[in-house]
């Protein structure tokens, strides 16, 4: 398939990149691992004028804690170096749960964890993970001013975001834990690389077995992904157990809002959503423990 | 119509063309530098099989542009082996039958280079998990993983042999 044509910039800096987006306005495209941007492009149901492709600009590709314990995932971070890194292996297991189970080895070698969520297909997984985890996007503007974006009012709707023309994603935040973090990925897929049936994320905050900040998220079962702010609430200032579990799975499936389609019926899909939320706190209960 | 010089280095020769942007990197190698090993598939980014390296690492050259590997070193299945001398990858697919039609063989064995370079000894399950981007539509896979097999203990072989 042949993509349509459009004009390339692939500057070299932020200032650079600034520049084209203010010279072709809301044609321009942002281009960084282009594993969603690139298919869309060549099945021609996105047309840009122009490719901005920041592959180029140094600066980007990182994930580091800064000095308040937050953690920063800049725009050219892959989901390969997130599959591989130590530090999130030790200290964000849901992120770390995540990451081997984006579509597949190739597709992670180029994508981005912050394209993804820009992105904002209701089957991404990252969305989910960033609104379990209250996280964040970072918009720099050509003056260099940013402005953070909580990715529950980042994602507007299905592939939209809430990125202002002229502004660029420059990178993710997640905000420092009150307590130790504890959290899963669960993902039910039809096959291995599939998008999700059912995707969860789990994120909690614990200090002394008391959950100080539940996040619950729901991947494919949405017109986008879903924060499950009822069961996130009914967890906050408890401790696990068989019956704040129940109360949480219940309240999850209450929030989602799955369809009928190739992959399940809509029934089947709640009662996944019960299941894995059941199945993600009585292990991080039994691990507690 | 605009046009961009690009300088790749394909399978350890530097290249100079000019290419139009929207020419995806798989188009390019086939059809300008007439590589026709790279195949295409499902053109969708779900089979694999225009799988190359970039720069060492396995990418899907139907879901890149030829302009972005400006800079670049690709390697594709022609630069793995020559007819008269195979790489064990290759000399591993023939013993362990790890090809039926050998439509997705080129991205198959671009993935396990990548593989086996970050892991010389994978069990079963590795290789199951290093290859899950790769789709074969013979469903040839117990002997793809096989073939792979074959190749990594042939590869530590010879580093063996060197290093003694």
């Amino acid at each position: 398939m042949y993509p349509s044509r459009f004009h390339y910039e692939a500057p070299r800096s932020l200032d650079e990149a600034f520049g084209v987006l203010q010279a072709y306005g809301d044609e321009a495209k942002i281009l960084a691992g282009g594993q969603s941007l690139i298919p869309l492009i060549k099945l021609r149901f996105a047309a840009p004028a122009c490719i901005v492709d920041i592959n180029n600009i140094p600066g980007l590709d990182f994930h580091e804690e800064d000095s308040d314990g937050s953690l920063n995932i800049g725009a050219l971070c892959r989901h390969r170096t997130l599959e591989r890194s130590p530090l999130l292996r030790s200290k964000y297991p849901t992120m770390s749960a995540t990451a081997p189970l984006i579509a597949d080895p190739m597709v992670r070698n180029r994508g981005t964890l912050v394209g993804s969520v820009c992105h904002a297909d209701p089957q991404g997984d990252w969305a989910s993970v960033m609104l379990a985890m209250g996280g964040e996007i970072i918009a720099r503007r050509a003056d260099g001013s940013e402005r953070a974006i909580p990715v529950s009012q980042f994602v507007v709707g299905p592939f939209q975001n809430a990125l202002a023309q002229g502004e660029i994603a420059v990178r993710a935040r997640v905000p420092a834990a009150r307590g130790t973090r504890t959290g899963t990925y669960l993902k039910l897929e039809r096959r291995v690389g599939d998008f999700a049936t059912v995707g969860l994320a789990v994120a909690l905050e614990v200090s002394g077995g008391t959950i100080n900040r539940a996040g619950l998220a729901l991947t494919g079962v949405g017109p986008n992904n879903i924060q499950c702010t009822a069961a996130e609430q009914s967890l906050a200032g408890k401790s696990l157990n068989a019956s704040t579990i129940e109360q949480a799975a219940r309240l999850a499936a209450e929030a989602a809002q799955p369809k009928t389609d190739v992959r399940g019926s809509a029934e089947y899909k709640r009662h996944v959503v019960y299941t894995f939320v059941t199945r993600a706190l009585s292990n991080r209960q039994a691990s507690a423990a | 119509m605009e046009e961009r010089r690009i300088n790749v280095v394909v399978n350890e020769e530097p290249k100079s063309v000019d290419v139009e942007p929207r020419l995806l990197l798989a188009h390019f190698l086939r059809e300008v530098l007439g590589l026709t090993g790279t195949h295409i598939g499902c053109d969708t980014t779900n089979c694999g099989v225009c799988t190359v390296l970039v720069d060492g690492l396995p990418m899907k050259s139907c879901t890149m542009f030829a302009v972005m590997v400006d800079g670049k070193s690709v390697t594709t299945v022609e630069g793995l082996g020559l007819p008269s001398e195979l790489h064990p990858i290759q000399e591993g697919f023939r013993e362990e039958h790890g090809l039926q039609c050998g439509f997705c063989t080129p991205g198959m064995m671009m993935a396990s280079k990548a593989l086996l370079e970050e892991n010389p000894n994978p069990t079963e399950e590795d290789v199951r998990w290093g290859l899950s981007g790769n789709l074969c539509r013979c469903t040839g896979y117990q002997n793809i993983v096989k073939s792979v097999l074959w190749a990594a203990e042939k590869l530590r072989s010879e580093a063996g042999a060197i290093s003694r």
